[in-house]
Order: C-alpha cells, then sequence, then structure tokens
C-alpha cells in the first residue's frame, strides 16, 4: 500500500475534490442561513400564546430532533415529490433538485435544533432580570434587546455552534440521494480509479481542517465572551 | 401507510429473519447497543486521561476526540470499510465493519461525556479521597467514577439516541438494518415512496422520542437529588 | 525529649508571580496545638495544604515526625494517610455511609480488614457523638454533623497530627460549638493539631502557640494570653481589634 501524492493531482482526482468541496461548502452555508432564519421564525411563533400553533412548533422540533438525518432527506427526496402536483414535479425533474431537497432537509432539521439552543438561552436569563428592566423604564422590546438577549447570546452560542458542526458532518449524508459533495466524490474517485487511500486522506484531512476551524472559533468565542461577563 | 406497514412490518421490524440474518429495527438496535457498549471501557479510559495530570496520555486523547468528532461517520466507514480487511486479512461482514465504526466515533462521544462528569464533580472530593491516602487509582475507582457516572445517566441516554439515529447511514455497504429494510420496500413498491420513508420515519421517532423522555426523567430526578444534597 | 512534629524551614510558594508564602519557618511540637490565623488572602488556608502536598512548594522543606515529606522516593499515600486533614466543606464522600467513608481509608489503604475497620469506625463515631448515625447517608446530616463525621474519618488511620482549614467556616452559627467542642476533647486527649480557623474564642481556651500570617509571611508568633491582650505587630493589632469587636453602624 503505497502513498502517491502526484496521483491526486491527475486529471480524474484533483478537479473532481474540488468540486466536492465546493458543493459541500455551498450545502454547509445555504442549510446554515436556511436554518437560523426558519429557528428565529420557530422561536417568533412559540412567543405567541396560542397553544394549537405552540402543539405545532413542538411536534416540528421533535419530529427534526428523533429521525435520523438521512432519513428526513430520503423523505424529502424521495418523498414529497410524489406528493407535489404534475406541474412542480416536472421543474423539479429539470433543475438540479438533489442539491434542494439536501438544502431544504437540512435547513429544517437543523433550525429545530437551532430555536431549542436560543430557546434555552432565553430561558436561562431569570425574570428578575426582565423586571428590573421594566423597572427602570424600558418597553418590553427595549428590555430584550439591551437586557435579555446580550445575556442570553453569551450562553446559547456554544450549542449553536456545536450544532453548526454537526451540521457540515451532515452534509456527507447528501451523497445517498446522489448530491455531488466531498464525500460523494470520494466514493466516485475510488470506483473510478481503485485507488482508495489518497483520496480517503485528502477528503479527511478536509473535513478535519473546516471541523476544527469551527470548534476553534467555539473555543474562541467562549474565552473572549464568557457568560459570566468577568472582564 | 397502514395498510403498508401491515403488509411489511415484519420487514421493518426484524428484516428477512429467520429466512436470513436479523435486520430491520431489531439490527438497529443492536448495532447501536453493541456500539454503546463496547465503546464504554474506550470512552472511560479517555476520560480519565483528559482529565489526568500526564502529558501524553492526555494529548493522545485529545487528538482522539478532536479527530473522530471532526469527521462525517460516513467517512469512517468508508475507512473501516478500506482498512479492516487489509488489518484482518479476512472479508470482514459488513455488520461487524459498521459496529467497528460506530464504537470509534462514539468513544470520542462518550469520552467527552466522561471528561464532563468527572469534571463536575467538587474538586474536594478528590482531595478529600487523596487526603486519606487513597492512591490516584483508588482515588478514581472507589470515589470518583461511581459519582461522575452516576451523573452522567441522562447524557449516556440521550447519546443512545443520537446512536441509534446514527446508525441509519450503515446501509450504504449493506448492513440490513431498518433503512435497507426501507429501501428494498421502496423499490419493490412504486409510487408509495412517501409512506414507505414516512413509515421509516415514524419507526425511528417512536423508539427516539419514548428513550428521549426517560432521559429527560432521569435528569429531572438527578436534578432534584442534586438540589436535596446543596 | 519533646520532639517536633511539624518543621517548616523556609518554605516559599508561588502561583505564577505571585508570591503566596514567603520564607516561613516554624514548628509544631508533639501534643501541641497551633493556631494560624489573619485577614483573608494571608497564605494561611494555602501553608496548611502544603504540609500535605495538597499543594506543592518551590522552595524549603518540610518535616513530619522528623522526616522530609519531599523525600526521594516517599510514598505519598502513606504520608497523607498518617496525616489527618480535615476541609472547610467537609467533602465527605455522598455516595457512602457515614460508616464506609471512614473505613475506607483504613481497609484500602491500611490493609484492615472490613470487621475491624467497622469496629474502629463506630468507635470514633461514639467519640465524637454520632454512633446513632453510622449507616446514615451524609445529605441526611446536618452541617455540623459531616464536619464531626470528617473528624472522625481523619482520625480512622490514628494519624499522630491532624489539620484542620477552617473547620467552622461553613457552618451555621449554632453548629459551630459542637464542632468546636470535638476539637478540644482530641487537644485534650493530647493530639498534635495545626488549626486555621476565625474561631478566636478557640484560639484563646486551647491553643498552645498563635500563628499570625499576613501577606504570605508569619509576622506574629506568642502565647494566647499575649497575642489577645498586647499583641505587637501593627497589623495583628488591626486583626484583632476588627474581629473581637464587631463593626457598629452608627445612628444619628
Amino acid at each position: 500500500m503505497n502513498f502517491d501524492w502526484s496521483f491526486l493531482a491527475s486529471q480524474s482526482v484533483a478537479p473532481r475534490l474540488l468540486s466536492g468541496l465546493a458543493t459541500t461548502l455551498e450545502l454547509f452555508v445555504a442549510s446554515w442561513i436556511g436554518g437560523l432564519l426558519v429557528a428565529f421564525v420557530v422561536v417568533g411563533l412559540r412567543a405567541i400564546p396560542f397553544p394549537p400553533l405552540g402543539w405545532i412548533m413542538r411536534i416540528f422540533v421533535e419530529y427534526h430532533r428523533n429521525v435520523p438525518t438521512v432519513v428526513q432527506i430520503m423523505v424529502w427526496y424521495f418523498g414529497v415529490p410524489e406528493v407535489l402536483p404534475d406541474p412542480i414535479r416536472q421543474w423539479i425533474n429539470q433543475n438540479q433538485s438533489e442539491f434542494i431537497f439536501a438544502a431544504i432537509a437540512l435547513s429544517l432539521n437543523v433550525s429545530a435544533y437551532f430555536s431549542e439552543d436560543v430557546r434555552s438561552g432565553l430561558r436561562a436569563i431569570p425574570k428578575t432580570q426582565l423586571e428590573a428592566a421594566r423597572a427602570i423604564g424600558l418597553s418590553a422590546f427595549s428590555a430584550m434587546r439591551y437586557v435579555t438577549v446580550p445575556q442570553a447570546v453569551r450562553i446559547a452560542v456554544p450549542p449553536l455552534l456545536n450544532r453548526t458542526l454537526i451540521l457540515f458532518k451532515d452534509t456527507s449524508l447528501a451523497m445517498v440521494i446522489g448530491v455531488a459533495e466531498m464525500t460523494y466524490q470520494v466514493k466516485a474517485i475510488e470506483n473510478l480509479t481503485f485507488r482508495s487511500l489518497e483520496v480517503f486522506a485528502t477528503a479527511t484531512i478536509a473535513y478535519l481542517a473546516l471541523s476544527l476551524t469551527i470548534m476553534g472559533l467555539g473555543a474562541w468565542f467562549g474565552k473572549r465572551f464568557p457568560p459570566t461577563f468577568k472582564a | 401507510m397502514l395498510e403498508l406497514i401491515q403488509q411489511y412490518g415484519v420487514l421493518f421490524l426484524v428484516g428477512s429473519w429467520p429466512n436470513g440474518p436479523l435486520g430491520g429495527f431489531a439490527a438497529t438496535l443492536i448495532l447501536a447497543f453493541l456500539g454503546m457498549l463496547l465503546s464504554f471501557p474506550i470512552a472511560i479510559v479517555i476520560g480519565i486521561a483528559r482529565t489526568g495530570g500526564l502529558r501524553a496520555p492526555r494529548l493522545l486523547a485529545t487528538i482522539w476526540v478532536y479527530a473522530f468528532r471532526g469527521i462525517p461517520l460516513v467517512m469512517i466507514i468508508f475507512w473501516a470499510y478500506f482498512v479492516l480487511p487489509r488489518l484482518t486479512g479476512i472479508a470482514v461482514p459488513a455488520f461487524v465493519t459498521a459496529l467497528c465504526a460506530i464504537v470509534v466515533y462514539e468513544s470520542a462521544f462518550l469520552g467527552e461525556i466522561v471528561r464532563a462528569g468527572l469534571q463536575g464533580l467538587p474538586a474536594g472530593q478528590a482531595e478529600a479521597a487523596r487526603s486519606v491516602g487513597l492512591s490516584y487509582g483508588q482515588t478514581m475507582w472507589h470515589v470518583m467514577l461511581p459519582q461522575a457516572l452516576a451523573n452522567m445517566v441522562p447524557s449516556i441516554v440521550n447519546q443512545f439516541v443520537s446512536t441509534i439515529k446514527a446508525t441509519s447511514i450503515v446501509y450504504i455497504i449493506g448492513v440490513q438494518e431498518v433503512t435497507f429494510a426501507a429501501q428494498q420496500v421502496n423499490s419493490m413498491e412504486v409510487g408509495k415512496a412517501f409512506q414507505t420513508f414516512m413509515a421509516l420515519a415514524c419507526f425511528y421517532f417512536t423508539v427516539c422520542y419514548l428513550i428521549s423522555l426517560i432521559a429527560q426523567y432521569l435528569e429531572r430526578r438527578m436534578h432534584r437529588r442534586q438540589m436535596g444534597i446543596a | 525529649m519533646r520532639t517536633n512534629m511539624i518543621e517548616l524551614d523556609g518554605v516559599n510558594k508561588w502561583y505564577g508571580n505571585y508570591h503566596a508564602l514567603s520564607d516561613v519557618t516554624g514548628s509544631v511540637t508533639n501534643g501541641e496545638v497551633l493556631v494560624v490565623c489573619g485577614p483573608s488572602g494571608s497564605g494561611k488556608s494555602t501553608l496548611i495544604r502544603t504540609i500535605n502536598r495538597l499543594e506543592p512548594i518551590q522552595r524549603g522543606t518540610i518535616r513530619i515526625g522528623g522526616e522530609d515529606i519531599y523525600k526521594q522516593g516517599k510514598d505519598i499515600n502513606a504520608l497523607r494517610a498518617g496525616i489527618g486533614f480535615v476541609f472547610q466543606q467537609f467533602n465527605l464522600f455522598p455516595h457512602l455511609s457515614v460508616r464506609q467513608n471512614i473505613t475506607l481509608s483504613p481497609v484500602k489503604v491500611g490493609g484492615m480488614s472490613r470487621a475491624q475497620a467497622d469496629e474502629l469506625a463506630d468507635s470514633l463515631l461514639a467519640k465524637v457523638g454520632l454512633a446513632h448515625k453510622a449507616d446514615a447517608m451524609p445529605a441526611n446530616l446536618s452541617g455540623g454533623q459531616q464536619q464531626r463525621v470528617a473528624i472522625a474519618r481523619a482520625l480512622a488511620q490514628r494519624p499522630p497530627v491532624i489539620l484542620f482549614d477552617e473547620p467552622t467556616s461553613a457552618l451555621d452559627p449554632e453548629m459551630v460549638g459542637e464542632v468546636l467542642s470535638v476539637m478540644k476533647q482530641l487537644a485534650q486527649d493530647g493530639m498534635t493539631m495545626m488549626v486555621v480557623t476565625h474561631e478566636m474564642g478557640f484560639a484563646r481556651d486551647v491553643a498552645d502557640w498563635i500563628w499570625f500570617m499576613d501577606e504570605g509571611k508569619i509576622v506574629e508568633r506568642a502565647r494566647p494570653d499575649q497575642f489577645f491582650t498586647s499583641p505587637e505587630h501593627p497589623r495583628a493589632q488591626k486583626f484583632l481589634s476588627d474581629v473581637l469587636r464587631p463593626h457598629s453602624v452608627s445612628s444619628h
């Protein structure tokens, strides 16, 4: 078993790996932004005192937390087109539906976790803080903005970053529906060339580099913005 | 969807058993359970190494944890699939390959849970144990680990839920667990993809949700007990 | 001949750049009770923790019963089993019963049989007035009771010396007395004791010597009657006036 770096530079390998990396990053960023947006919507909706809405949100969150991510992707890609009306289905078949469905599935999945992390951050701030803020004359909105949210953010960011790391790794699951992200390309190259070691190693290093960056970001944030506000 | 479950229920639950290997959700649970069980001793070693005073084990354990937390499980499975036959010289069955990948993957996460459990104990416990003359090993075995493990139970149960979900990817190397069963059904039935995969989702949801409720109950009970002591 | 149970010679300790203990020298004779007092941050807790090697020192020597505790090849666990240590936060093992807390070290380190250890535990519990609580769990005991169990635990290996690190500081006022009276009894029975405490009444009644520490140094050493009636060092004078005469808020 010998290691041949030059193999990586060859035509069938390097472009494929780079394109896979690009797709991984695109999927990651799209799902992260989508997830964050949906999460804020969920948090907002859950704040409305209307029980049936609360129940629907609760089911949304529990579904996405208890069903494996890859199964969620399968439900979207294999299952949903079936129940959609024909014109939409045709449009889907003509466009890059794999990526879109993977992005939708991952966005909704991560949004469920994000919304819970944000909510527990908010819950961690004692009610007395809000009372004190109102007592000095701040409106409900200002109290949220200047008192509750700055404190809640410091508590919520570590679990949010942890979930971001998991999202990054979960992009590899999209390969099962044919999204040409990095793991998919690794398998494709292996099938083509039967040389696995160099490709595995490179993809592994790429994943590790980005994961460690995300973990490092989390560590930096925890040090720079500790929840105890010590100078 | 109900007729689908009625028709293929057995396939979902136990695969082609008894006419073949045990599959379906039974295989999922066995894989998850064995994976956690076998990774537990490794996790304890890692957790102790990470909190210990010796630099070399601490560094190695830290590298192990960061490495396996930073790589997608799919890649670990590919590595296992590639490395194991070369290491052992025999054709390793898919289930065993998947199990090895899961054990290694879980050991990093469980190792962190053990570390958190040990670090969450008041510093005075270790000091008191050392002050009456217990060695490091005796302190760990008689005083630290029993208390840490009791505190870790809710986290371990939650990790079990994560493991069950993680096993869903191993069908790609041919392990016949429940997602594999769903793929089989999907290939047999035309136009019922939504029902099939929704049924699959329901299987996971039911079990994982119930287990996570147990974890929440255990967490509340532990919290109440700790408040009583404090 | 009276021997020195504890000998400190030029003990220095740094936390990074912070000089926590500065040239601490002194000794405690067999059978004596030494009280170490001083304002917070003076290093008194740090000092007592260096004696059973809970905190390392960077310079100087510490001898227990004539032996250097940092000697090459010294069995640190045997050393600690031979020194009793009582913590401010008691630090009983919550998952073990009171009796098990006491027997853990004699059985695992001292090699005693379980039956012998149980007997020993029961007699020690009787000594501290808690014989009826042998099977109780620490969580079901009051703070004062827990601390008395901690004292019994420290006595289990029959050490020739016991160190107390602010033993009553974490107790509600009404429980301080029961712990102090156990300590007083130990002193009367001839135990060598080194006690870091704010309880000046105990110091006046029981101590043979008092060391007053400030900023990592021992600035005054005196017999109790001399210390309380005419302290020499200005810091000691200020400390005593703060401690013995509680601040009053003047009302106009």
